[in-house]
């Protein structure tokens, strides 16, 4: 099964969450989908990484034959042209390597070059298989390394996807492949209405969703409140524990090191296994 | 010579948009001919690329200086590569900031922001 761990917000234990699910299923993939800041591994400590560079086309004009007639600074619908005293300027980070520019370039002065962008790094721990996705400082767009990561996902197994925080097309790349959306939200209004965001997200997918609620304090919790209301199953809470923040900030796996978060995060993987079998035999 | 400032509506009256790459309406006005115009901002909605496309607006448009608060990198990239100065506005209404420029009391525009990319929020 495809578990994706999404959070409205950054911080609110996504990578917690994948990275402890990963560990309960003994045999897994975790696939670190957050490409701007990637941190799974400092957990893991995959050795024997192999990394790959990621690519992507973009347009070389030619300025001495291009007669300035602006038809791909027209075509452009992401905006990555302009044209400024009849030549061409192009900004490289806005661009989604389309090609239309080319095909519509009545002079055809407009030909592709490779530019890498970032890479995905692969490795294990163990019996777990940790692959990476790294952007590269001042990239805009980390969805051309999304698509390489999910290109090395088996079809089968256990796997759980590491998300971006929020919900931009980033996310929805990340959970494209996803069996399950588990949605992470803190006890905030702020958080309440980030999964808000992620929740609405999901339900435009069609993806059968959990919440777990994260940093649950004995105070008032709006993002339950959220779940209830929207018949959001509630599949756990973590305690807002400082054991556990000190544990994970330290880059150690919690569920390896305290004995009652590796029954939780097994619990967990349990309840969320019969959720996603629950929804899809009542075709919710 | 021609002035932009972007503006929410089509109004003097107001402050200037905080945004340019977003702002609805550029207020285009004519400090020889003393006239003023509203350029509607097709770029407002996009998804992306927003300050590129506002700022290809505003150079079609023959414009020579810009009044604004912020401006992001790629925008000021197209409009600097046009010539076009940009001038940091100041507190109060687009009339007032028109006439600080006429006056020669706006100072340029130099700290230039990595844009607003995270298109979606996190």
């Amino acid at each position: 099964m495809k578990i994706a761990v999404l959070s409205g917000k950054g911080g609110a234990g996504k990578t917690l969450v994948a990275v402890n699910l990963a560990v309960a299923a003994e045999k897994a993939v975790y696939a670190d989908c957050d490409v701007e800041e990637p941190n799974g591994h400092l957990f893991f400590k995959p050795k024997e990484r192999e990394s790959e560079s990621v690519e992507v086309t973009i347009p070389v004009i030619d300025t001495e034959k291009c007669t300035g007639c602006r038809q791909c600074v027209d075509f452009c619908r992401f905006n990555a042209l302009a044209m400024i005293g009849g030549k061409v300027m192009l900004f490289e980070e806005i661009c989604h390597s389309c090609g239309g520019c080319q095909l519509v370039c009545p002079e055809k002065t407009i030909h592709e070059r490779k530019r890498s962008i970032g890479m995905v790094q692969s490795g294990h721990d163990g019996e777990i298989k940790v692959l990476t996705g790294i952007l590269n400082t001042g990239e805009a767009a980390g969805v051309p390394i999304i698509k390489e990561i999910l290109k090395k996902i088996p079809a089968k197994g256990n796997i759980f996807i590491d998300c971006p925080p929020g919900s931009a097309c980033s996310v929805m790349e990340s959970i494209q492949i996803a069996d399950f959306c588990l949605l992470v939200a803190e006890p905030t209004i702020f958080g309440r209405d980030n999964l808000a965001m992620i929740h609405e997200l999901v339900t435009l997918f069609d993806k059968p969703a959990g919440l777990l609620l994260n940093k649950v304090t004995d105070g008032e919790n709006p993002s339950q409140i959220y779940g209830l209301e929207h018949h959001l199953p509630i599949l756990g809470k973590i305690p807002y524990d400082r054991e556990l923040s000190a544990i994970n900030a330290a880059g150690n796996i919690v569920s390896r090191e305290i004995p009652k978060y590796e029954m939780f995060f097994r619990e967990l993987l349990q309840r969320i296994e019969k959720e996603a079998s629950h929804e899809t035999s009542t075709g919710a | 010579m021609k002035i932009a400032v972007p503006s929410e509506h089509q109004t003097l009256n107001e402050e200037v948009c905080p945004s340019f790459g977003r702002a609805p309406f550029y207020v285009i006005y004519d400090t020889e001919n003393k006239t003023t115009d509203y350029l509607q901002n097709t770029a407002a909605g996009s998804q992306g690329g927003a300050g590129v496309q506002a700022a290809q607006l505003i150079v079609d448009q023959q414009v020579e200086a810009i009044i604004t608060p912020r401006c992001g990198k790629n925008a000021a990239a197209v409009v600097q590569e046009a010539g076009i100065k940009l001038y940091r506005s100041i507190s109060g209404s687009i009339e007032s900031n028109l006439k600080a420029f006429e006056e020669q009391r706006l100072s340029l525009l130099d700290e230039i922001h990595a844009g607003f990319h995270r298109h979606g929020g996190r």
